[in-house]
């Protein structure tokens, strides 16, 4: 075992795994951390504590990560590039490990200007590949970036990384993934699907190359509950394919009361659960019901992914 | 080239509210080429001045140069006279239509009078057509061109990414702005036509940053030229 993380056991008993996003709150409050955990307790193998997203100022992942243990909810601690340099990465990878932080999640970070503080400085003193890269060094060679030795403790981590097949240039998106390999990745989580054909054209490029052999592929899913969250995306954020029909299918429902069109978005979520997990190479899902990780237990418990494996 | 913009009319009469007589200092060098420093810019600015202060009835008069570049001991150490200090020569101020660099030169040589920046110095680039400029080059000391299919990822990626185009790409241009085009996929269509992709198979190690800005002030040598 690389980290001894419950998501990496699931995984090497070839079980299929599912994690869920838990993002921390906009204020120092814990019990809403520990509300969300909740949602995830029992349902998920992992929680996935974001890390400022859309660069919002956000609590911690770290600390909000360290609540979710208490509340006996695994965490997967997402890091960005854009806020830290290097020297604060690894000290709050260490400061990670040492509050039972058993996976990292290692990403670019969405760029400050979609953000609350768009006039501040980014870092990105290192990217993604680079963080993973430092990750792997400082749990399996014991160094730090400098080369620098860690005596003793050094984090055990269950190395994550992101990819999304529908951003440009398509055909580089999977070399793409073998670099995040190569750096040392050991489980990767993709950008929402909504296009599942596209998804399928890329984890058969994926499985061309022998990739999914070498990493376990988590597809990304988001439940939506208006057509409009499906147009916003379409329209404002680069890098997300949104087929028509399910735009068309979500305002079908429009005219029908709030449980008629939540119900509508489940079931599009559920037959994707059903469509990602028949693909070659998926090896789990990752809910990211934004704004709405309520939604968490009823996906899992009506796709027949309940209970979790006891690993 | 050094790019740079003009700074909006208001600041630059603010920051020269207290003076009477000032020098307004052009450019020969970069700003000229991009319009905003070179005697024509001079002119410009400083009948728009006039009239901005003759219309608060505070007039004031205004020396116009334009030396060949505002970035050298030589062409700068000219101007010497002419801010000569007393009312009956000497000027309150220097007005500088030069870059950030040629600021700093005129108020290392000129160390008695003030010269203060009419400009907002942004970038290393070029026209990429008549009256457009991109920054290209971020000057960061250790050039990454050889193996990017001579694309900079440094100054032309808001992620200084170096190992490919972040989940943002798309339709060849960057989220950030959707008028840029992204440079991971102009780096990706290059090495493809030269036959290159391997190059971006490699993971690109951490960027040593001490050759750029980190390290504070740089000074560079050319040791066979020093007397």
């Amino acid at each position: 075992m690389k980290s001894g993380s419950k998501l990496e056991k699931v995984f090497a008993a070839g079980e299929f795994a599912v994690t869920a996003e838990l993002g921390p709150p906009q204020n120092a409050n814990a019990e809403a951390v520990k509300k969300k955990a909740q949602y995830c307790l029992g349902n998920v193998d992992g929680a996935n504590i974001t890390d400022n997203q859309t660069a919002i100022v956000r609590m911690s992942s770290i600390a909000a990560a360290a609540i979710a243990i208490s509340c006996g909810v695994e965490p997967v601690v997402q890091m960005v590039c854009r806020d830290r340099n290097r020297i604060a990465m690894q000290s709050d990878i260490l400061g990670a490990a040492a509050l039972g932080v058993k996976n990292l999640l290692c990403l670019s970070g969405d760029h400050q200007k979609f953000g609350n503080h768009p006039e501040s400085a980014n870092v990105f003193d290192l990217d993604s590949v680079q963080l993973i890269a430092m990750v792997k060094k400082m749990r399996d060679e014991k160094q730090f970036l400098s080369g620098d030795p860690i005596k003793e403790h050094e984090p055990r981590l269950f190395i994550g990384a992101v990819e999304n097949p529908f951003a440009d240039p398509f055909e580089f998106r999977v070399p793409r993934l073998a670099k995040k390999i190569a750096a040392g990745a050991d489980f990767i989580q993709t950008q929402c699907v909504f296009d599942v054909e596209k998804f399928a054209r890329w984890m058969k490029l994926v499985a061309d190359e022998g990739l999914h052999e070498k990493v376990y592929i988590m597809a990304g899913l988001t439940p939506v509950r208006s057509h409009r969250a499906l147009r916003y995306m379409k329209t404002e954020v680069a890098g997300m394919s949104i087929p028509d029909e399910l735009i068309k299918r979500m305002e079908g429902v429009e005219d029908k009361d709030k449980e008629a069109r939540e119900e509508e978005g489940i079931k599009i979520c559920l037959e994707m659960i059903e469509q990602v997990r028949n693909i070659e190479g998926v090896a789990g899902i990752h809910l990211m019901p934004i704004g709405w990780e309520s939604i968490t237990p009823v996906i899992c418990e009506r796709a027949g992914l309940l209970p979790r494996p006891k690993v | 080239m050094i790019v740079a913009d003009r700074k909006p009319i208001e600041e630059i009469l603010n920051s020269i509210k207290d003076y009477e007589r000032i020098m307004l200092a052009g450019c020969g060098g970069c700003v000229t080429i991009c319009f905003s420093g070179g005697a024509k810019a001079v002119e410009l600015l400083a009948s728009q001045i006039k009239m901005a202060r003759e219309k608060e009835g505070r007039p004031i008069e205004i020396i116009e140069c334009t030396p060949e570049r505002q970035c050298e001991y030589e062409f700068i150490d000219e101007l010497k006279e002419q801010l000569a200090s007393g009312p009956a020569t000497g000027v309150d101020a220097v007005l500088s239509i030069a870059c950030g660099v040629g600021v700093q030169a005129m108020n290392e040589r000129h160390p008695d009078t003030i010269t203060l920046p009419g400009l907002n110095t942004k970038f290393m680039g070029y026209p990429i057509e008549h009256a457009v400029w991109d920054e290209r080059c971020a000057g960061c000391g250790d050039c990454v061109l050889e193996w990017t299919g001579g694309l900079c990822p440094i100054a032309r990626c808001a992620k200084k990414l170096l190992n490919g185009p972040c989940g943002g790409s798309a339709d060849g241009k960057c989220e950030v702005d959707k008028d840029t085009d992204c440079v991971w996929q102009l780096i990706y269509d290059r090495l493809k036509k030269l036959g290159k992709l391997d190059n971006l198979k490699v993971v690109r190690k951490p960027k040593d940053w001490r050759t750029s800005t980190n390290a504070g002030q740089r000074r560079t040598k050319f040791e066979e030229a020093m007397l």
